[in-house]
């Protein structure tokens, strides 16, 4: 996609985003403190969290099959083995003043994900552990001004799988939809909770520009601190703009790593030390290498849930749904499935669709209640009735609402309000007979007159039918009969 | 032995040192140039050696797959745990100001 500058050049972005997901598993990646979001300070650690002498970590099985799945889902190559390295570098969130990753020889290799027919790359993902988590006190609560840190070590440890794309991103657009497919695929493989807002998904940008046209690369700038998809997007259209400006006025593109402000609404440089950058990466002697066997790579194959692209493609094929109101309906957790159980019940799957979308999703979001614990039988009822003429659309739309609400029966609402239609013929032709009959002048008005005085007494009529049948009358079968009437 | 021009010199002692938080002496730099020259020249003759069908090796134990469950173990008493820092705060490791983000 190409921008234009203020000056009216053209350019183009070149991105490619390494993700950060928090594996789900129960304990962490090398001991057995549990995994848990929101615990009270240090409560989750040992000596190997700790990093204290003497301990000894031991990779936790799950994890090994969880990063398989993303092999799996994400076509990427799982070499014989992979290698666990210590990442060295002096910093209060990591005791053991060193990081355990994955660096030459990580567990997946070579992947792709595809967003609306273009093929993004995917360099590899490693597995690692996270860090500690540092609260610095003062008066902004930023790094800045503080006078001193608290750190808890309950994430020191997590598993963290590292996603690192190819420079395939050619718009802050696509950056968005990458992660956004990304994020539905790790949920529906079971792998991650994926929340930005807990951090348990987080992304760095590597952004650059070039001349529309050019096939270089430009030099590269890294963002971090993109909290949300929103700062994804306008991060990176702020970081292009940026650098267009530096280049156009003939300066160049300084690579290093720079911070998102949400408040500010610019990224600014973190100005790290250049040492920093000198990791010094060795094999962590503590752990043997990871030889997938394959069984365990039959087994995780075996078991592998159908992929959101792939239900999409299903669900638009099968119940001709737009690729849109597809992705609103797996946008939200478990409305799918509720969806796919109504439809096993008969319901045709784009009136489910557009009803769970709209009036389920209305009541799901005003009652915070869980999507699994409806009756998928109660939609079922409200389109049946709809469908066979028992009641209105609207009306449906008041059922299910009450019946969700109240959690009744659809059928005995229809009863107790005496909302069935009258799709009676005998009744239907009755009414309108002895309302053409007190109507006399405007029958001969309708049957005189120009189109338009025709619509406005066909109206006027087919109003005082409805009136007589107590609103009650089933339209669908009242308007071709009180045409078939004045006609007569 | 040879000046070997891929030698250590002083300049990458002083770096490692510094990466490594190590306040040392001009004569101990000397020092520790000279006896680490002289291990890395050791395990240099390594390079003498045709080594083109040797796997590399991630391990000295002919090991993987070393792997335990996903269960839950105890962990350890955090108000244990904090009295052997040197300083705490509001159940947190209290540590000296920062001076820069995460690398």
């Amino acid at each position: 996609m190409t921008i234009v500058s203020d000056a009216g050049s053209e350019w183009e972005l070149v991105s490619g985003l390494e993700v950060h997901v928090e594996l789900a598993s129960t304990t962490k990646l090398f001991c057995g403190c549990p995994n848990n979001f929101g615990s009270e300070p240090n409560t989750n650690i040992c000596p190997v969290c700790l990093g204290l002498p003497g301990s000894l970590p031991v990779l936790n099985e799950v994890v090994v099959e969880y990063a398989l799945r993303v092999g799996e889902a994400f076509h990427f190559d799982v070499p014989e083995r992979s290698v666990f390295h210590r990442k060295n570098y002096f910093y209060p969130d990591m005791p053991k003043d060193y990081q355990v990753t994955q660096y030459n020889e990580p567990i997946c290799s070579r992947g792709w994900l595809e967003i609306d027919g273009t093929r993004i790359g995917i360099l590899r993902a490693h597995l690692e552990e996270d860090t500690g988590k540092s609260t610095h006190v003062g008066t902004t609560g930023r790094i800045h001004g503080a006078s001193h840190s608290l750190v808890d070590y309950n994430r020191a440890g997590v598993p963290l799988l590292e996603i690192v794309s190819d420079p395939d991103i050619r718009s802050s657009e696509q950056a968005v939809a990458y992660v956004e497919e990304l994020r539905a695929t790790l949920k529906a493989i079971g792998v991650s909770d994926v929340k930005m807002e807990e951090g348990s998904l987080r992304v760095d940008a590597n952004v650059s520009v070039r001349r529309a046209g050019s096939t270089e690369f430009g030099t590269r700038c890294e963002i971090k601190n993109l909290n949300s998809l929103k700062s994804l997007r306008d991060a990176m259209d702020y970081e292009a703009r940026r650098q267009i400006l530096l280049l156009e006025e003939g300066e160049s593109v300084v690579q290093e790593t720079r911070h998102w402000s949400e408040v500010e609404l610019h990224t600014q440089s973190m100005r790290s030390k250049e040492e920093a950058y000198d990791y010094r990466y060795f094999p962590e002697p503590d752990l043997v290498p990871v030889a997938p066997t394959a069984e365990l790579r039959a087994k995780v194959r075996a078991e592998m849930p159908e992929l959101p692209a792939v239900r999409r493609a299903r669900l638009i094929e099968e119940w001709g749904v737009s690729e849109k109101e597809a992705r609103t309906l797996l946008g939200v957790d478990g409305l799918a499935d509720y969806a796919e159980a109504v439809v096993a019940l008969g319901a045709p799957g784009r009136d489910v669709t557009l009803w769970a979308t709209q009036d389920v999703l209305a009541y799901l979001n005003a009652s915070n209640a869980a999507v699994s614990l409806l009756d998928p039988a109660t939609l079922a009822d409200v389109l049946s009735m709809v469908r066979d003429g028992s009641i209105s659309r609207n009306q449906g739309k008041d059922v299910l609402a009450e019946a969700l609400a109240e959690e009744k029966r659809p059928r005995d609402i229809v009863q107790e309000r005496g909302l069935e239609q009258v799709s009676d013929e005998g009744a239907l032709i009755a009414a309108i007979d002895a309302v053409l009959a007190a109507n006399a002048d405007a029958v001969a008005e309708y049957r005189a007159g120009d189109d338009k005085m025709r619509k406005k007494k066909r109206g006027f009529l087919m109003g005082e039918c409805m009136k007589a049948l107590k609103g009650q009358g089933n339209p669908q079968l009242l308007n071709p009969l009180l045409d078939a009437r004045l006609e007569g | 032995m040879a000046a070997d021009p891929a030698r250590l010199t002083r300049a990458d002692v002083e770096h490692v040192a510094r990466l490594a938080r190590l306040s040392l002496r001009d004569d101990e730099i000397a020092t520790f140039t000279e006896q680490l020259a002289v291990i890395l020249d050791h395990a240099a003759q390594v390079s003498a050696l045709d080594i083109a069908d040797v796997p590399a090796t991630a391990h000295p134990l002919p090991l993987s797959n070393v792997l335990r469950a996903d269960e839950v173990r105890p962990c350890l008493d955090r108000a244990e745990v904090l009295a052997s820092a040197p300083a705490s705060e509001d159940g947190r490791f209290r540590v000296p100001r920062i001076l820069g983000e995460a690398p």
